[in-house]
């Protein structure tokens, strides 16, 4: 069974329309990452997985239930951190903590007072003294030292320091060690490199890619550099070749990953002499997906 | 740059985020004096009525203690002074402090006013601009009374003293917002203090007037009252109004040089590091974001309520100072504390509605906050949430009006040595309870369907009050008038008590908040 299954969602405010027949699958016990450029819906859905706004059509199913009307059940299950964390200002962190895992149903002793070592907390600090970082550090501590089998995380490290995100990648190492679900938004691509094992991207409210890395970049385009004996004016006429420049014997194009045997094997009819290929950074996989469309 | 670089700008930017509350309230208060000044010229045209308007207030502790000292009552230019001074007065001082708050202590909480601080403005120029639109709103209020009181008949030259002692109360409490809004890290503290000091003025006043001595020249109330300003016109009092904001104005800006940015005097202290077992369930959350509100209030209205009961012994000196007026008026001593008692209460009841529509509205500054979103992530669902808060609300309300009857009781108990009426007067108090639950469940009501607007049940508590205050005075149609749940309770000592009212006001409360619970169930949760 999936923990996640969204199928055509459209959730509208007045005009806008947040998520326009939205489809997301999340797999128990993957680790998902969920991408977008900004406004794109990605808090909108946490928000309906949430069970905080209500949908206009389609449907949700989120470990098993419907996230609105079993919300309160639900939630035991799952814990959830956003990206711009407000606490009580009058609240220590340690109180905030307590209150919000006895509210979902109890914590983990051991777990809350290794989770404050490790991201060296001070619990004894009202809220309204914390720095940004350190808010945003309650509430994960309070979300992780809960044994859930569903974490929802927003945004989880903005503000974190580099030290930190490290922390934070070596607990949800230890999650999906434990088996645990995670949908992880962000917009830090390092982190999503490094621990989700597949990825989702939105784009106006609508899901524009779901796959692996592997899958991703497979989908995507390789560039080139080359040098040949003769012109190479003919590769214009290979298919998948794009962005074709030349100047002095020396050829620069992308090519869609999966055309790259074809444009190889015209170069070398031309006389290869040197050849250099990288596939994309996960900056220009990720530039050319949130773009308004690939270009041709 | 100096200090003061930019204060233009943000002028330009206050009175931009204020253009729909200030006129509001500039509005709002010159219609009423409208209204309340027509009523008087219509109801006391004759001598007679003027001379039996006058014996009733000399005598009226009630009267003294919301209005102060009756001067010039004789004419009819007095009579309306009297009737419209002292709420124009209040109102004015709220609309300053609730100005100046919002805009300098407000912004720098929510840290809107840290981004404005990195353009090119100076270190004082937000307080000054906050200042400078409270006075100015001032001044127009001001204003605008002496041109409708000289517009309705009444003399120029006192019109005139009357808008001017109206924007001199308004300079005094813009100066007094300004230094609470130094005093504490958060707005809502600030609006305590400032609030405070506001209620504490204003009884001293009261005070002073019922007992006819110098109390009365230790607030800026009575010096409102002192211009006299269709009698014997005194325009020196505004000289100690000038003063007394030139001092405070100027403490306020000391404090802000020499305090940083974003805090307050008292420097943040370590608290627990583990929540106490209370702190774990909806209710307990609610009331720990609630205590200091509930125990700010609870401090001002059990002094309140100590006080109106305490006074039930000056009703019984000022009559017996005019005995032949009782006998006109065919009443017993004991007839005119019980009925002084069956006026006052209610009063109090109106009050401390007050306490609970800002308790019931703390659920809507929950979820606008975001602080909402974090419980509701948890296993808490929306009902138990919201009941919560419902719980804090009703059980505040108990506690606050049993302290108030208790207070109102036992002092005049101390002070007249009087204890046939003890229970009642408790019971009487207590009573209240209904017709306060009633007004803060619009609240309730108001933020399960549209959060937004739910401020709108200020605009209930407004009603009541204005109708406890001025209903007479207005003559307002009954239809109108009972449309106030404090009308209907019975009015105990006067009236033997009943319980119906109380199960119908009850029942009402309960449905409105049930209507409210619905709603909160069906949309989304907002935020900010
Ligand atoms: N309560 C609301 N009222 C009106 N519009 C809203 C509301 N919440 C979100 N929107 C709109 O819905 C769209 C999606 O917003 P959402 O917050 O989901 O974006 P996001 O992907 O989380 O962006 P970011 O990366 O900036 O966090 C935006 O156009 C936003 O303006
Ligand atoms: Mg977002």
């Amino acid at each position: 069974m999936n923990a996640i299954e969204i199928e055509q969602v459209v959730k509208t405010f007045g005009a806008v329309r947040a998520l326009d027949g939205f489809d997301l699958t999340v797999g128990t016990g993957e680790v998902h990452g969920f991408l977008g450029p900004n406004g794109s819906g990605k808090s909108t859905t946490m928000r309906v997985l949430l069970g905080l706004l209500r949908i206009d059509s389609g449907r949700v199913r989120m470990l098993g239930g419907d996230p609105w009307s079993q919300a309160a059940e639900l939630h035991r299950r799952l814990a959830y951190v956003p990206g711009d964390v407000t606490l009580w200002p009058s609240l220590t962190g340690g109180e905030v903590i307590d209150l919000l895992s006895r509210m979902r149903g109890g914590l983990d002793e051991r777990r809350r007072a290794e989770l404050l070592e490790r991201f060296e907390l001070d619990p004894t600090k009202k809220a309204r003294a914390y720095s940004k970082g350190n808010r945003q550090k309650v509430a994960l501590v309070a979300a992780l030292a809960s044994r859930v089998e569903l974490y929802l995380f927003d945004e989880p490290t903005s503000g974190l320091d580099p030290l930190m995100e490290a922390e934070f990648q070596r607990a949800v190492g230890d999650l999906r060690a434990d088996g645990a679900t995670v949908l992880l938004s962000s917009h830090i691509l390092a982190e999503v490199e490094a621990l989700c094992d597949r990825v989702s991207i939105i784009r106006a409210g609508v899901n524009a890619l779901s796959g692996t890395l592997a899958d991703l970049r497979h989908l995507t385009r390789t560039t080139v550099l080359a040098e040949t004996a003769r012109p190479a004016d003919g590769l214009t006429g290979v298919h998948g070749v794009h962005h074709l420049q030349q100047h002095d014997g020396r050829v620069t194009f992308e090519v869609d990953s999966d055309r790259i045997g074809d444009a190889v094997a015209h170069l070398a009819g031309l006389g290869l002499t040197s050849l250099q290929a990288h596939p994309p950074t996960l900056e220009e996989l990720f530039l050319q997906q949130y773009g308004e469309r690939l270009e041709p | 740059m100096n200090a003061l670089t930019g204060t233009g700008h943000l002028v330009r930017l206050v009175l931009r985020r204020d253009r729909v509350r200030l006129p509001l309230w500039v509005g709002g208060l010159t219609g009423l004096t409208v209204v309340s000044a027509a009523a008087v010229q219509d109801l006391y045209s004759t001598p007679v009525e003027i001379a039996a308007y006058r014996a009733t207030v000399q005598d009226s502790a009630s009267g003294r203690l919301l209005n102060g000292v009756p001067y010039a009552v004789d004419t009819v230019a007095g009579i309306t002074a009297y009737e419209v001074t002292s709420i124009a007065g209040l109102v004015v001082a709220l609309m300053v402090t609730f100005t100046v708050v919002r805009h300098t202590r407000g912004e720098e909480e929510t840290g809107t006013a840290e981004l404005l601080r990195s353009t090119v403005t100076g270190r004082h120029a937000g307080t000054a601009a906050a200042l400078l639109v409270a006075i100015g709103a001032a001044f127009l209020a001001g204003a605008l009374d002496a041109a409708v009181l000289w517009a309705i008949g009444l003399p120029g030259a006192g019109s005139l003293l009357h808008g001017a002692a109206l924007a001199g109360v308004g300079l005094v409490f813009t100066a007094s917002a300004a230094a609470a809004a130094q005093l504490t890290s958060s707005a809502r503290g600030a609006l305590g203090v400032a609030g405070a000091v506001l209620a504490l003025l204003f009884v001293v006043r009261g005070v002073g007037a019922v007992r006819d001595d110098w109390l009365v020249w230790l607030s800026p109330f009575g010096w409102q009252d002192a211009t006299r300003p269709y009698g014997d016109r005194l325009w020196w009092p505004l000289l100690l109004v000038v003063a007394l904001t030139a001092v405070v104005a100027g403490g306020a800006a000391w404090l802000t040089a020499h305090r940083d940015f974003g805090s307050g005097l008292v420097p943040p202290r370590a608290g627990r590091a583990r929540a106490t077992a209370a702190l774990g369930t909806p209710v307990g959350l609610a009331w720990r974001v609630q205590r200091g509100l509930f125990l700010g209030w609870a401090v001002g209205l059990t002094l309140f309520a100590a006080l109106f009961g305490s006074l039930g012994r000056e009703v019984v000196t000022l009559i017996e100072s005019n005995p032949e007026m009782a006998d006109v008026m065919g009443l017993s001593l004991d007839d005119v504390v019980r009925s002084y008692f069956a006026y006052v209460i209610p009063f109090l009841g109106v009050l401390a509605s007050a306490y609970a529509v800002a308790s019931a509205l703390r659920l809507r500054s929950e979820e606008l906050g975001g602080r909402a979103e974090a419980v509701l992530a948890t296993g808490t669902s929306r009902l138990a949430w919201a009941l919560g808060g419902v719980a804090v609300t009703v059980l505040g309300t108990l506690a606050m009006v049993v302290l108030m009857g208790v207070a109102l009781s036992t002092s005049h108990l101390l002070l007249s040595g009087e204890d046939a009426l003890f229970g009642r007067l408790v019971g009487a108090t207590v009573q209240q309870a209904a017709p306060v639950l009633l007004v803060a469940s619009t609240a309730f009501l108001a933020h399960g369907w549209f959060p937004h607007r739910a401020l709108l049940a200020w605009a209930v508590f407004a009603f009541a009050l204005l109708e406890a205050y001025l209903g007479e005075l207005l003559s307002m149609p009954a239809w109108l008038a009972d449309l106030s749940p404090f009308r209907h309770p019975a009015g105990v000592p006067v009236e033997p008590f009943t319980p119906w009212p109380l199960l119908v006001i009850g029942a009402l409360a309960a449905a409105a908040v049930a209507v409210g619970l619905a709603g909160l169930r069906r949309r989304d949760l907002s935020s900010a």
